[in-house]
C-alpha cells in the first residue's frame, strides 16, 4: 500500500480540509473511472463518484484500518455501482477460456513462430494516446462483469491482489485466475486493433 | 520442466512475482530459450502497463460548487462527531 494512502487517511480522519481537498481530487475521477467502466453509463458513474464521496465522508469512522482507505473506498462504490447496474449493458457474463486467449503458433523448432502484430510503436504511457485510451476502455467494456470488475481494481487502480480479493469477496487464486484472463483478452484486443492498424500505427 | 502452455498459463502470477521461487526460475529460463513466447510476455507487459492508471476518455468536469460544498458539510459533520 502507498504511503500516501495511509497518510492522506489519517489526515482525514483527523479532520483536516487540506486532506478533504486532495483527497476529492483524486478520488472523484478515479471513482467517475470505475464506475464509467463498471456501470456503462456516464450519468450513472456520476452519481456513483458523488454518492461514494458522500458515504466515505460520512461513515469514515467506520474506516478501522487507515491503511485500507483505497480498498475500503472502492468497496463502497463497488455496492454503489450493485445498485444502480442495468443488465445488459455490457458484455454478458461467459468464461474466457484460456485457449482462446493464445495466439496462433505456426512452424516447428526453431521456426516457430506466434502470429502477433507488431507492439513496439505503441508508447508506454496511454496517457500520450487518446485512441489507446479508447480501445483499452472499450476492451475493459467488453469483459464480462466478473472479469472485468478485477482488472479495474487490480491494474487500473493498481489494488493488490488481497485487497481485490476483500472488495470482490472472493479469495485471492479467484482474483488471480479472473486477472490473468481478463489480461489476455485485453491483451487480445489491442492485438488485433494493431493489427487492423486501428491504432494509425502500420 | 515447463513447456508454452504451462508458462501461458502462469504469466500473470509470474509478471505479478507471485510464484514461488523455483517457479519463477523455470519459467525465466523457458522464456529465455523460447522467441514466441518473448514476444507474446513482451507485449503482455506491455498491456498491463497502458492499463494502470487509464484515466477517462473523456475528461471530467470540474466538481459543481454545490456538490463540494455537500461533501464538505458531510466532511466536517463527521470531524465534529468524532470531536476533532
Amino acid at each position: 500500500m502507498p504511503e500516501g494512502d495511509l497518510n492522506i487517511a489519517e489526515r482525514l480522519l483527523s479532520g483536516d480540509p487540506a486532506a478533504f481537498e486532495e483527497f476529492v481530487e483524486s478520488y472523484r475521477r478515479k471513482l467517475f473511472q470505475y464506475s464509467f467502466l463498471m456501470c456503462g453509463l456516464r450519468e450513472d458513474a456520476e452519481e456513483v463518484a458523488q454518492d461514494t464521496l458522500l458515504k466515505v465522508f460520512s461513515s469514515l469512522e467506520q474506516l478501522r484500518e487507515p491503511q485500507n482507505l483505497k480498498a475500503w473506498v472502492f468497496r463502497i462504490a463497488r455496492n454503489e455501482c450493485l445498485m444502480k447496474r442495468r443488465k445488459s449493458v455490457f458484455a454478458p457474463e461467459h468464461e474466457l477460456s484460456l485457449d482462446e486467449l493464445r495466439p496462433q503458433a505456426t512452424g516447428e523448432g526453431d521456426a516457430r513462430a506466434i502470429e502477433i502484430a507488431d507492439w513496439s510503436g505503441l508508447p508506454d504511457d496511454a496517457a500520450e494516446r487518446s485512441e489507446i485510451r479508447r480501445i483499452i476502455g472499450q476492451g475493459i467494456k467488453e469483459l464480462p462483469d466478473t472479469y472485468r470488475a478485477v482488472i479495474l481494481l487490480r491494474d487500473v487502480e493498481e489494488l493488490t491482489t488481497e485487497e481485490a480479493a476483500s472488495v470482490l469477496d472472493v479469495s485471492t487464486d479467484v482474483v488471480k485466475t479472473r486477472l490473468h484472463r481478463a489480461r489476455l483478452a485485453l491483451r487480445q484486443k489491442l492485438d488485433q486493433s494493431l493489427r487492423s492498424a486501428a491504432l494509425g500505427i502500420a | 520442466m515447463q513447456d508454452c502452455t504451462d508458462v501461458f498459463a502462469r504469466l500473470s502470477e509470474y509478471l505479478d512475482r507471485e510464484l514461488p521461487g523455483a517457479t519463477c526460475e523455470e519459467i525465466e529460463k523457458h522464456i529465455a530459450a523460447c522467441a514466441p513466447c518473448v514476444q507474446f510476455v513482451e507485449s503482455l507487459k506491455k498491456s498491463i502497463h497502458l492499463t494502470h492508471g487509464l484515466t477517462p476518455e473523456d475528461p471530467l468536469p470540474p466538481i459543481p460548487e454545490e456538490l463540494k460544498q455537500k461533501l464538505r458539510r458531510a466532511f466536517d459533520d463527521g470531524a465534529r462527531r468524532r470531536g476533532k
